[in-house]
């Protein structure tokens, strides 16, 4: 039988100044971790919010763009690859919008969603039949691979740094080219009033595979820059799939900044939550031990860091039941 | 004289393909149930080219009692459920004998299987063959007589790399992070009680359980393990949760020691090289490439010549050439009396050295290693995943000081 022992996970002796570490720590973790987010979900709201269609397969089109960025370092080195891969993403994201959407369009959303579903399986299958399903040895370029800077002597490697600033760098053009440009003008009308937009002289059909090809190929970029910082197999789709749709649902559908703001608060949420030791047991004493091993002690000694990966998709139902459009949302979900 | 030469082809062919077909009817076929799709993929392919190497190789030299042996592929995706409809598959196609490793989950669940299975159909015996899958209970409170265990268990490795760290008088804070499923609640709590036992003087300055091969940042359990102040890390993680927390480690330039069972598998040699982490990892096997054992460097030059890989699974190897042995012992490939020759077994290791099966739980016992990874010497041979770097020998722990009770009451047929 299993021993029991129970999950008292304080740490002694913990001292003000090991606090004031954890939390500075923590809180650089976090927006690192909730930009590389933004990174990944911005090609889905743009989108979503251009085009009204869900795309499933955004975390594939992420997947090839690590890939495609794996292979082409190896050929031709990081940067060329950093500025081809999403090229290649692109391309191929409009590939699948000429062909593949546009035919269904009329079909609806429903149409538009089972296709990118199917998309995302074909993906994974064709990326483990090329490049196996063992993970890749896709370095961090030999210019980025040192400490940008020292905190409580913890190391932030140039490498994270440079994620942070494509990241910022995306959000400030997506958000000056839709709200401030005629091509985001023209865009965003062809979405609500597509007739008009086409009686003045704008060709709909090709907005809209710009449009699909843009956010693939920001998908690629988030590949290209993610996969040497996390790992590059074909498994990376499943795993980062859902919490971007987290993250979009969390920050509104179709809102940049409520992706932005959204992937910040939920990068933090996780870094914190791992941070914290705290439980039930710790808050209101162990529990009689007349309980046994049982599923109530289970709940009662879990720590909030065990149920870390959890909580956003808490936040998930929480927010859909008290605000369903989320933040900055303008529209149900 | 073309005659005879034409009577002659005929005659071989057809002599060939009667021995095919009869080759095919005497088949002794191994399911391998084990993931092929999903997080666990990468492992699981490994082990399918290390049992096909092996079935090639016992295939060389006329099989098992003459039997031709085949390795039957099964996707459980990791999935306990999805393995028991795999291990029906296998017995509906004549499949006896099974091996499995990766996850104890599936592990203990395929145990239960088995032995209702050769309860309710007795003449129609299924053996397991546990390659990896290492929870204690499997053969403790849990034992069958149908389960055969070849990696050392949990708490064998444990006291193992206990009963090194003992001699290390440098760690001073021990900080332990594990997969949140029975075999890494299994390794914390036998870490905190044998640690207890051998080092009073060391604190446990952390005790972290993660979900399993869900984590893709492990930066913000880094950040705690360094608020913590402890200098070295005992942790049982497997897969891409050891590649990405070294990772993370590097990354945050982490100076601590590391502890582990399975740094050395997929991935894990990658990323330890790109953490710059010199000879701070350690692991702990029933054997290492540069051993320099030299039956074991031949055969690691040979599998790596063809199957592209390292071995990860020495014990696999002795899985298979036992198995061989006990049919011989036996006379018979029928499960149930090959499970008898195999129990209290005595055996020469891949990697040298006796080891034997204890015929009171079917768990394994044979000498243990404990090697460090990186810069290789002019001796060491072996790098891995083309880093360079490999495993060096620290320690080995022979058969005698592996032996832990168990609680097991076999029940024989």
């Amino acid at each position: 039988m299993l021993e029991f022992v129970p999950r008292n996970n304080a740490i002694p002796d913990t001292s003000e100044c090991i606090v004031l570490e954890l939390i500075v720590i923590s809180t650089i973790n976090g927006v690192l971790f909730g930009m590389l987010l933004f990174l990944l979900s911005s090609g889905l709201t743009v989108i979503f919010s251009m085009m009204g269609v869900l795309n499933f397969a955004h975390a594939s089109f992420y997947m090839l763009g690590a890939f495609f960025g794996f292979q082409l370092t190896r050929w031709i080195g990081f940067w060329p690859a950093l500025v081809l891969a999403p090229l290649l993403v692109g391309a191929i994201g409009m590939a699948v919008e000429r062909y593949g959407l546009r035919s269904i369009h009329k079909h609806g959303h429903v149409a538009e969603l089972l296709l990118t579903f199917g998309l995302a399986f074909a993906i994974e299958e064709i990326v483990s039949m090329i490049w196996g399903k063992s993970p890749m040895d896709y370095r961090v370029p030999a210019l980025l691979d040192f400490p940008a800077f020292t905190v409580f002597s913890t190391n932030y490697p140039a490498y994270k740094i440079f994620m942070l600033a494509v990241s910022g760098a995306i959000f400030v053009a997506l958000l000056i080219t839709l709200k401030r440009t005629r091509v985001g003008l023209i865009v965003q009308a062809a979405l609500t009033h597509p007739n008009m937009v086409a009686h003045l002289g704008h060709n709909v059909g090709r907005v809209f595979m710009l449009v699909f090809g843009v956010g693939a190929a920001l998908a690629g970029v988030a590949g290209v820059i993610a996969g040497p910082a996390l790992v590059t197999q074909s498994d990376m789709a499943t795993l980062l799939g859902p919490i971007l749709f987290v993250v979009i649902v969390f920050g509104g559908l179709g809102s940049l900044s409520g992706a932005f703001i959204a992937s910040l608060f939920i990068g933090l949420v996780q870094t914190f939550a791992v941070a914290l030791n705290g439980s039930l047991a710790g808050a209101f004493g162990p529990l009689d031990p007349s309980f046994g091993p049982s599923i109530i002690t289970d709940i009662w000694n879990v720590t909030i860091s065990q149920i870390a990966p959890i909580l956003p998709y808490v936040l998930l139902v929480l927010i859909l039941i008290v605000r369903p459009m989320g933040l900055m949302g303008s529209r149900e979900t | 004289m073309r005659k005879t030469l034409t009577m002659t082809v005929l005659a071989l062919s057809v002599l060939g393909m009667t021995a095919m077909s009869a080759a095919a009817e005497d088949t002794l076929k191994i399911g391998y149930i084990d993931p092929l799709s999903g997080g666990g993929a990468s492992v699981g392919e490994g082990g399918l080219k290390t049992f096909q190497y092996l079935a090639d190789e016992l295939n060389a030299k006329g099989g098992i009692l003459g039997h031709k042996v085949e390795i039957v592929p099964l996707d459980n995706k990791t999935n306990p459920q999805e393995s028991l409809i795999q291990a029906q598959k296998a017995i509906d196609s004549g499949v006896r004998y099974i091996t499995q490793g990766n996850g104890s989950s599936v592990g203990a669940a395929l145990e239960d299987f088995v032995t209702k299975h050769n309860t309710r159909n007795p003449g129609k015996e299924l053996l397991y063959f546990n390659y990896a899958a290492v929870d204690p209970s499997m053969t403790n409170e849990k034992c069958s007589f149908w389960h055969f265990r070849w990696d050392a268990n949990s708490d064998v490795k444990m006291e193992a790399l206990t009963s090194y760290m003992k001699g290390v008088p440098s760690i001073k804070k021990v900080y332990l992070i594990n997969q949140d499923y029975s075999f890494g609640q299994s390794v914390r709590t036998e870490a905190r009680k044998m640690l207890a036992a051998k080092r009073p003087d060391v604190q446990i300055v952390g005790d972290e359980l993660h979900p399993l091969l869900k984590i893709t940042d492990f930066s913000p359990y880094i950040a705690k393990i360094k608020a913590s102040g402890a200098d070295s890390v005992v942790t049982g993680n497997w897969g891409q949760d050891i590649a990405l927390l070294l990772k993370a480690a590097a990354d945050a330039g982490l100076k601590v020691n590391w502890y582990t069972y399975y740094a050395g598998g997929a991935g894990g040699p990658t990323a330890i090289k790109q953490t710059n982490l010199n000879h701070q990892v350690f692991q702990i096997t029933e054997g290492i490439p540069n051993s320099g054992y030299q039956p074991a460097v031949d055969f690691e030059k040979a599998f790596r010549a063809k199957a592209n890989m390292s071995l990860w699974y020495p014990r696999a190897v002795n899985e298979m050439r036992m198995f061989k042995l006990a049919a011989e012992k036996a006379k018979s490939i029928d499960p149930v009396k090959v499970a008898a020759a195999l129990e209290g077994m005595e055996f020469d290791v891949l990697d040298g050295g006796k080891g034997f099966m204890r015929k009171d739980d079917h768990q394994f016992f044979q000498p243990i290693y404990i090697s460090s990874f990186g810069n290789l010497t002019d001796k060491e041979t072996f790098d891995e995943e083309n880093t360079g770097w490999g495993w060096h020998l620290v320690s080995k722990i022979d058969t005698p000081q592996t032996m832990v009770p168990t609680t097991c009451k076999m029940k024989r047929p």
